[in-house]
């Protein structure tokens, strides 16, 4: 290979006084100290969570506080790092929501493995995980970093529902007629 | 010697390839055979045909002939003989191949019969996959994808249907989920022989029901949960435990008699979740008894033995197999071995080795019940023929330990080394148990374990591997379906060790075994564990010809003529 030298170019005069560079770098330091503040206090304050992130996977109940998770373990099934657990199990006969048959019976996420993918979210035919807006999850020991059933559905609270399928089909039950 | 009749076959043409079938041969089968998929739901190779489902329309036709001449009719376009194709598609499962029998399955108006067939299935069909068991071995599931419309053009209400119905003690029913194929009432009928299942009520409303008064309690019930295409009848143990799609498959056989039904072990990172009958047409067709698909429950028992002990103390492997020896040593000469037709030719192999090494040789019991004359033998030992072929005993075994008892009331016998009998069942009182040093080998608590001086715990037909031998002579292995227990011991291993004790050596896992036990057992000189087939494989039994097996007729067995 040609090596071709290069000839470096002589510094000017203003340049060798180093005396542009330092009132360059010091418009950059003022710039900085007059402009409005970036940086958050955290944890005290919190940034804004835009919508659609996707936060730590939840479990969500519809509005009239059934719990909408069925266990058909598909996120189970589609979970990259195997990092969701169910234990499947029937709803008792005398519950409010014995229509539905199934629910789980314990329900784990490890937030060691999740890869906040959001698969579970798009995979879910009943629309009972999502990923919301925590996005902070801290613990001291690892069994601390798995989400059990009854804190999943702390941390996921209510999500409105469109369909209501299940209310749906025991009204129609109740009439001792069809439903859509 | 005669030849064996050659079938009588046929060629008939599917989708332009011709087949040769056996006459006979339905054309769902045929189209099976040049790997032409033919969809059904109502059809069932082992059940009379119904041709309820519409689902396996095909069109079908036949070579043209001039009806006075009986003359071929050419076709001047292909110079091929010309099809006459009847217009209108048939079941596919009630025509049976002809002659010459031409069949299309791919063509518009097929495509469009299925896609109608497949929408009025669904009209009243729940959407309840998310939560019904059937989902990931469902056929509508499969057939909705493969041969569906895709979309639903159904704007009128859907029926609501009862969701649980129980139709006996291990079945249930979802009404909403049924096609009425019809598949559970032929199986009652012609395979259980216990009618109890029928249809009533018309059109949109039709139920499965039982016979009133009466239910689904047979011994083949579960049968109906298998051969149903769609989740309308589930298995009340297995139902809503697993989906089927994380369960790990091994195949196995059923304990339960001599029958040896070909089975599938359905687990789950080591825990078993259900049994299923595996298809063996020479043994069991699809089927097995329902009292066979609840034996894993034994593999999480309570009182299962999972350490050695030592008297009633826990014990370290060592020091067992150290106090074991000595015992034996003690009692030199005057020690028995109880094998088993619970155990696998392999053990029962080791067993023999044991017993030549304490210069003795083995007892065996049987065990015996009413045979159902279907699945269930009255010799409910799987494995006694293994224990002859394997030489562990000359004759039947009796059914109680009566020569050992009388040998342990004279003092001939001051230790019994027990491969998984319970003593205290084949016939030796407490007594005759404190009496003697019993060394035993097992999986659960009981009498004999309690009563002895060392006990080493062993696995169970899910968590080993080996071979029975059947009824019919049948060779068959059954493979490790889940890890046993931490601190059980694998049985092979535990009687290498046991005969270590003895004096003698043998090796402890199962392909070194054969390699041992091919060349010594005359039946097995030639067989080799990988050479023998998921089906089985029949060994010779005309040396045991004239013992009195106590079967009577099975499935696909018949007693040998009583002389």
């Amino acid at each position: 290979m040609a090596v071709v030298p290069l000839e470096r170019k002589p510094l000017t005069f203003a340049e060798r006084t180093y005396l542009p560079q330092i009132a360059e770098g010091l418009r950059t330091t003022w710039r900085h100290l007059v402009r409005p503040k970036t940086t958050l206090e955290y944890p005290e304050q919190r940034p804004a969570v835009p919508a659609g992130y996707r936060g730590v996977p939840t479990l969500v109940k519809d509005p009239n506080g059934r719990e909408k998770c069925v266990s058909c373990q598909l996120c189970e099934f589609v979970c990259p790092p195997k990092a969701i657990r169910i234990t499947p199990g029937g709803i008792a006969e005398d519950s409010a929501h014995a229509h539905v048959e199934k629910a789980p019976r314990e329900f784990e996420i490890d937030m060691l493995r999740c890869i906040y993918c959001g698969m579970c979210q798009e995979v879910c035919p009943e629309e009972a995980i999502w990923l919301q807006s925590q996005y902070s999850m801290t613990g001291y020991s690892r069994e601390e970093m798995v989400n059990n059933k009854a804190r999943l559905y702390e941390l996921g609270g209510t999500l409105p529902d469109e369909h209501f399928k299940w209310d749906h089909k025991k009204a129609a039950e109740e009439r001792g007629g069809g439903h859509h | 010697m005669i030849a064996a009749p050659k079938p009588d076959l046929i060629t008939v043409n599917v989708d332009g390839r011709d087949v040769s079938v056996p006459k006979g041969t339905n054309v769902i089968e045929a189209a099976r055979q040049v790997g032409v998929d033919v969809p059904y739901y109502c059809y069932h190779p082992k059940l009379s045909i119904s041709g309820n489902c519409r689902m396996c329309l095909v069109e079908i036709g036949m070579p043209a002939v001039d009806p006075a001449t009986k003359a071929p009719i050419m076709d001047p376009a292909t110079g091929k003989q010309r099809i006459n194709w009847i217009p209108r598609p048939q079941i596919g499962c009630a025509t049976n191949a002809s002659p010459g029998l031409h069949v299309r399955t791919q063509t518009p108006q097929i495509k469009d019969c299925r896609e109608g067939v497949m929408e009025f299935l669904l009209v009243n069909h729940p959407l309840d996959c998310p939560i019904c068991d059937q989902a990931g071995e469902c056929k509508l599931q499969e057939q909705a994808t493969g041969y569906g419309r895709g979309y639903s053009r159904y704007i009128e209400e859907k029926n609501v249907k009862p969701k649980r119905t129980r139709l006996g003690p291990r079945v249930t029913l979802d009404d909403e989920r049924c096609i009425l194929c019809s598949r559970c009432i032929r199986f009652c009928k012609e395979i259980a022989k216990d009618d109890v299942l029928g249809f009533v009520d018309r059109g949109s409303y039709s139920t499965l029901t039982c016979y009133p008064g009466r239910e689904l309690a047979n011994n083949y019930s579960l049968n109906t949960v298998d051969i149903c295409p769609v989740g309308a009848l589930t298995s009340t143990d297995f139902r809503f435990k697993m989906r089927v799609w994380f369960l790990k498959q091994t195949n196995s056989i059923d304990t339960e008699s001599s029958v040896g039904a070909n089975t599938v072990v359905w687990s789950r990172e080591g825990v078993i979740h259900r049994i299923t009958p595996r298809q063996n047409d020479a043994v069991n067709d699809t089927w097995m008894a329902d009292s066979g698909r609840e034996l894993y429950k034994a593999v999480r028992a309570a009182d299962r033995l999972a350490s050695c002990r030592i008297g009633s103390a826990e014990a370290t492997l060592d020091s067992a197999l150290l106090t074991a020896g000595t015992l034996l040593r003690e009692a030199a000469g005057a020690v028995a071995v109880v094998g088993s037709g619970r155990s696998s030719v392999e053990e029962q192999f080791l067993t023999r080795r044991l017993a030549e090494s304490l210069g003795t040789s083995a007892h065996l019991v049987s065990r015996t019940g009413p045979g159902d004359g279907l699945l269930i033998s009255a010799d409910r030992n799987p494995n006694v023929r293994g224990a002859l072929v394997t030489g562990l005993i000359s004759a039947l075994p009796p059914s109680r330990l009566e020569a050992l008892a009388a040998a342990i009331d004279a003092g001939k016998v001051r230790a019994v080394v027990s491969v998984g009998e319970d003593l205290a069942v084949a016939g030796l009182t407490a007594a005759q148990l404190a009496k003697i040093a019993v060394v035993y080998l097992g999986t659960h608590v009981n009498a004999t374990s309690a009563a002895a001086r060392v006990t080493f715990p062993t696995l169970t037909v899910f968590e080993k591997s080996g071979c029975f031998v059947n009824q019919q002579f049948r060779l068959q292995r059954f493979h490790k379906a889940v890890p046993g227990p931490v601190g059980a011991i694998d049985d092979l291993a535990a009687l290498s060790k046991l005969i270590g004790a003895a004096g003698g050596s043998a090796p402890a896992d199962l392909h070194a075994v054969w390699r041992e036990l091919a060349p010594a057992v005359p039946a097995l000189r030639e067989v080799s564990l990988a050479g023998v087939p998921d089906s089985g494989l029949v060994l010779d039994s005309a040396p045991y010809a004239a013992l009195p097996f106590v079967e009577g007729e099975t499935l696909h067995y018949k007693p040998a003529a009583k002389a």
